[in-house]
């Protein structure tokens, strides 16, 4: 069952992204005209949210800087580029970025400082100095953690997180070592 | 196969196995797997490939045979009863074919698994319509899963390419009208932009106005200085400190390890779904904390991470590491493809970059990933405009032979700068290896961060992010151009507009195109000196970029001395050659670089100019040093990559490189039939050795086959804890498989006057790990992809103990 949830989690990324794309704002198409110097007239740009027929010099460039029969020789030198975005896939990228930015660091801090702050106050200083494996480890997720699990009988399930979340630590704390410490990979 | 045969003795007794061993027996989901590197202990955690021991009923993928197993059946000798055989085929055992963290896989085994494994259900699909569906569902299985690394490598990629031109925006300022929005979209709908100032509209407050109300003035811009810094300092705290904290494997470009990865190597955890996280966000902070460095790199590696994540769904990918090698294959062609917008260039990175076996089912699979991965993040829209990339430019203008000249020329200097680099940056990063600088790697990324906005700041070509540089400095100025670089005089006003279109290329420099060219110089030499100290820090670091924006820095100097009249070149043709020049030197792409440069601009035109660059550029470089900067990497890390595109040269033979030498200790073996359980135990014990050659007896010496001591100790495990009986008295029997299975992999052997070319070509084109060698047909040692490595260093007077791992 556990696989399920990948590939659900990975549709609803990947839908949650296109589908905002597919719902068009009106403020989110544009023709923008570039029109260079021209005589004594000076550089301009014009915006309008028209569609992609109407994106031309002649929809677009209000007001005419120019009169009658020159109004086609400025024209010609304008650009016109029709452009699209989609505000909402915007909106919903960077408020999904910031959360997962936000969570991450939130359980950084509550792994570091608010953890062995509480197991410490839990259990006593010396069942903690007791239980260091490594003594000279002074990483954070040092191994507080065994301290826990080894005196509490608990329910099946909060067992098992707490025994993934520790093998994920001593995995970290390993790649910590070869990375930084011992500078073995990735140097 | 081998049988443990055990003797009518005894009872149980803690087993030697776990005295070896010791075993943490928790249940575990993903294949992230502990072990400490340097010592030979090994963490049997199970893992999705290693069903626990003792679950029985595995999938029909083990029923077939072809690797070396071990059982236990019960003997007579004591009493006369029939000896009671549990055959192992019936009930497979768990964990026997899988690796170790740090080490090589057996591509032949893992081949012919696959082989067995499709010839089983081929088979099977005859009978039942059920069976012939499941055939069906795993032949599809494999497009399923490119399709699905496609999506899901695109829409990261999209949400990587949001968020970073966002938070690179907000080290300047904030949008008033939405916070999320980035500075050019703040003002999309603006009707105060100006041809000058196309930026400038009311919605968007930088900081200095936002704090002290002004816009321009000493004060306003110290204010947007400092706040830059401060934004800078913070994006790269935040990326070090969760690199450190979530996923140390998150940290540099991750191409060299996926190199190492394709070739055989296992690195356990490097393709999880912790570093997936972590190298997203981190990405994302790295590249908008202003410090000179690229994601395409990273992007691979995210994409790749998706495809093992992605891996896990289907136990045909899951459970056999050579098929899942080939979906790794695809999926950096996925990276490359949605890092620039280019799926035939990406295809041919993965080909031609980072695989080690590209059969053409991989290719074609590649390509409609990349496809698959374009046209999401196509979809995704990031850059508004439907481009893929940021510097997608689309001038035409054509090039005489005569311009062949600067573009060599461009070529050589792109080798020159390549070669430099490299030199530079495997010394910076070997001082980081072994000095104390390596022991403050969060301050280290402050230190380069502060330094970098400092001096990037007061420079606009160096404020602006890479990719911005080099869009900017593609672009061919046209009269709808307004930046410094085309501030070339224009025409009085009298010309009739028929002459306009001639006098593009005639216009004199003006002097904004002169303040624009010293300051492009002095960012050139800024940039050149700062990503030999950036690529390699422990934040997510890639170095496409950093090289390409070297390359038009350079040639946009060379515009300036245009003389006045002449008729002159396309600047932003010249930037793109000495783009394609300088990543060349760097990399030492070929064919790969030539497309991703003519699928980047569009240009076809230009694919002569840009092969002539790049061939130049390449050879130059070569004449400095074979190896790119890939390869310099996975040479300073010490992993067991045998490079394909060389050839071995000096005329050794294979007597000369086996083991055991003549001062070492003998060959150890074990015999068919003669070693006790204990004698086995024991001496696997007081060896480190990853396999042992089986042999009729010590005084034939005559080669039976080869067991590997994982696939030994688990056998031998299992074997003390299901069967009574089974005590270091009991004899151990290795014997083939009853003859209606299918033969297994031998071992392959040279004869001892084999040359090395040979043995070296046959371990890279068959993706050995271990080769024996015989004399007469007798067994003489045993040659090891180490010690071809180690071999290969000393000739090339390198230190060979720098091959760390096997």
């Amino acid at each position: 069952m556990k696989f399920l949830i990948l590939p659900v989690a990975s549709f609803l990324v990947c839908f949650g992204l296109l589908a905002p794309v597919t719902a068009k704002n009106s403020e989110d198409i544009r023709c923008k005209c570039i029109c260079p110097p021209y005589r004594d007239i000076e550089g301009q740009i014009y915006k309008q949210n028209v569609s992609l027929k109407d994106c031309n010099c002649l929809h677009v460039v209000e007001p005419m800087p120019v009169d009658g029969k020159d109004v086609e020789a400025y024209c010609l030198r304008c650009e016109c580029k029709y452009e699209e975005r989609s505000s909402g896939t915007i909106k919903f990228t960077i408020i999904m970025y910031l959360s997962i930015l936000g969570l991450l660091l939130l359980y950084m801090v509550y792994l570091t400082l608010l953890e062995p702050m509480l197991k410490r106050r839990l259990f006593g200083h010396s069942q903690l100095i007791q239980s260091e494996d490594d003594v000279g480890d002074q990483q954070p997720f040092a191994n507080a953690h065994n301290v826990l699990s080894r005196s509490h009988s608990r329910p099946n399930m909060l067992n098992k997180v707490e025994h993934a979340q520790q093998r994920w630590r001593r995995q970290v704390q390993e790649q910590r070592k070869s990375v930084f410490d011992r500078h073995v990979v990735l140097s | 196969m081998f049988r443990v045969l055990r003797t009518t003795r005894g009872g149980g007794m803690e087993t030697d196995f776990e005295r070896l061993h010791p075993r943490d027996s928790a249940e575990e989901d993903d294949d992230d797997e502990m072990v400490d590197i340097a010592g030979a202990t090994l963490d049997f955690s199970s893992t999705d490939d290693v069903p626990p021991l003792g679950a029985g009923g595995l999938d029909d993928y083990f029923g077939s045979s072809s690797s070396s197993r071990a059982g236990v059946t019960g003997v007579t000798g004591m009493n006369g009863s029939a000896p009671k055989l549990v055959d192992p085929l019936d009930d497979p055992l768990p964990g026997v074919g899988t690796y170790e963290d740090f080490n090589t896989i057996d591509w032949v085994r893992e081949k012919s698994r696959d082989r067995d494994r499709h010839r089983e259900i081929t088979k099977k699909s005859r009978q039942s319509t059920l069976a012939l569906l499941r055939s069906v569902s795993d032949a599809f299985s494999g497009w399923l899963l490119m399709l699905l690394v496609g999506l899901m490598a695109g829409a990261l990629a999209g949400g990587i390419d949001i968020a970073a031109h966002w938070l690179t925006d907000l080290k300047e300022g904030v949008c008033l009208v939405g916070f999320w929005f980035n500075h050019e979209h703040c003002c999309w709908t603006s009707n105060e932009t100006t041809f000058q100032e196309r930026d400038r509209c009311p919605q968007w407050q930088t900081w200095a106005q936002l704090i002290s109300g002004q816009s321009q003035g000493a004060f306003a811009y110290i204010i947007n200085y400092l706040m830059y810094l401060f934004w800078a300092l913070i994006f790269s705290l935040l990326a070090v400190t969760l690199v450190r904290a979530f996923a140390p494997y998150a940290c540099g470009s991750g191409i060299p390890e996926i190199k190492t990865i394709l070739s055989g190597f296992i690195i356990r955890g490097y393709l999880g779904k912790w570093t997936l996280i972590t190298k997203t966000i981190t990405l994302v902070l790295a590249v908008s904390s202003g410090l000179s460095l690229g994601k395409e790199g990273p992007l691979v590696h995210v994409a790749c991470c998706c495809a093992n994540i992605l891996c896990h769904l289907f136990t045909k990918y899951r459970k056999n590491e050579a098929k899942r090698r080939e979906v790794l294959s695809a999926a950096a062609a996925v990276g490359v493809s949605v890092a620039f917008g280019a799926p035939i260039g990406g295809v041919l990175f993965s080909l031609e970059e980072v695989s080690y076996y590209f059969p053409l089912k991989t290719l074609w699979r590649s390509f409609f990933a990349a496809l698959v991965a374009a046209f999401t993040l196509r979809s995704i829209n990031p850059f508004g405009n439907s481009r893929l990339v940021l510097f997608y430019v689309e001038f035409h203008a054509p090039w005489h032979l005569v311009e062949l000249a600067p573009f060599i020329l461009l070529g050589i200097f792109g080798g020159l700068w390549g070669a430099l680099f490299i030199r530079a940056n495997i010394a910076w990063c070997r001082r980081r290896k072994t000095t104390r600088l390596g022991h403050y790697p969060v301050l280290e990324v402050l230190v380069v961060t502060a330094v970098t906005a400092l001096i990037a700041f007061p420079n606009s070509y160096t404020r602006m992010s890479g990719a911005e540089l080099i869009s900017e400095l593609f672009n061919d100025c046209s009269l709808l151009d307004s930046s410094q670089l085309c501030g070339y005089k224009q025409p009085s006003m009298n010309i009739s507009d028929t002459g306009a279109g001639n006098s593009l290329a005639d216009r004199p420099a003006g002097a904004g195109l002169y303040t624009a060219l010293w300051q492009l110089a002095l960012a050139l030499i800024f940039k050149m000196s700062i990503t030999v100290i950036t690529f390699g820090m422990k934040v997510p670091s890639g170095l496409f970029i950093p090289s390409m924006a070297v390359g038009p820095s350079r040639a946009g100097c060379w515009v300036g001395w245009c003389s006045p009249g002449a008729d002159c070149i396309t600047p932003g043709l010249y930037a793109m050659v000495g783009a394609a020049a300088c990543l060349g030197g760097v990399t030492r792409m070929t064919v790969s670089l030539v497309v991703i440069m003519f699928e980047l601009t569009g240009g076809l035109e230009y694919i002569v100019p840009l092969m002539a660059a790049t061939m130049t550029s390449k050879w130059v470089a070569d004449a400095f040093g074979r190896e790119g900067i890939y390869e310099a990497h996975i040479r300073l890390n010490g992993y067991p990559f045998l490079e394909a595109k060389e050839e071995f040269e000096h005329s050794s033979l294979a007597v000369d490189v086996m083991r055991p030498r003549r001062s070492d200790p003998p060959l150890a073996v074990l015999t068919q039939d003669s070693m006790t359980l204990g004698e086995v135990e024991a001496l696997v014990e007081s060896t480190h050795y990853s396999g042992f050659p089986v042999v009729v007896s010590q005084e034939s010496q005559r080669l039976v086959g080869f067991v590997f001591r994982r696939d030994l100790l688990i056998s031998i495990d299992n074997a003390r804890k299901r069967q009574e009986g089974v005590v270091s008295a009991s004899l151990v029997v290795f014997t083939e498989h009853a003859p209606a299975q299918a033969p297994e992999a031998p071992p392959f052997t040279v004869t001892d006057h084999t040359a090395m070319d040979i043995t070296v070509d046959i371990f890279r084109k068959l993706g050995l790990r271990q080769c024996l060698v015989t004399h007469n047909g007798r067994l003489l040692g045993i040659i090891t992809k180490k010690d071809i490595l180690k071999h290969m260093a000393q000739i090339a007077n390198r230190d060979p103990d720098s091959i760390l791992f096997n």
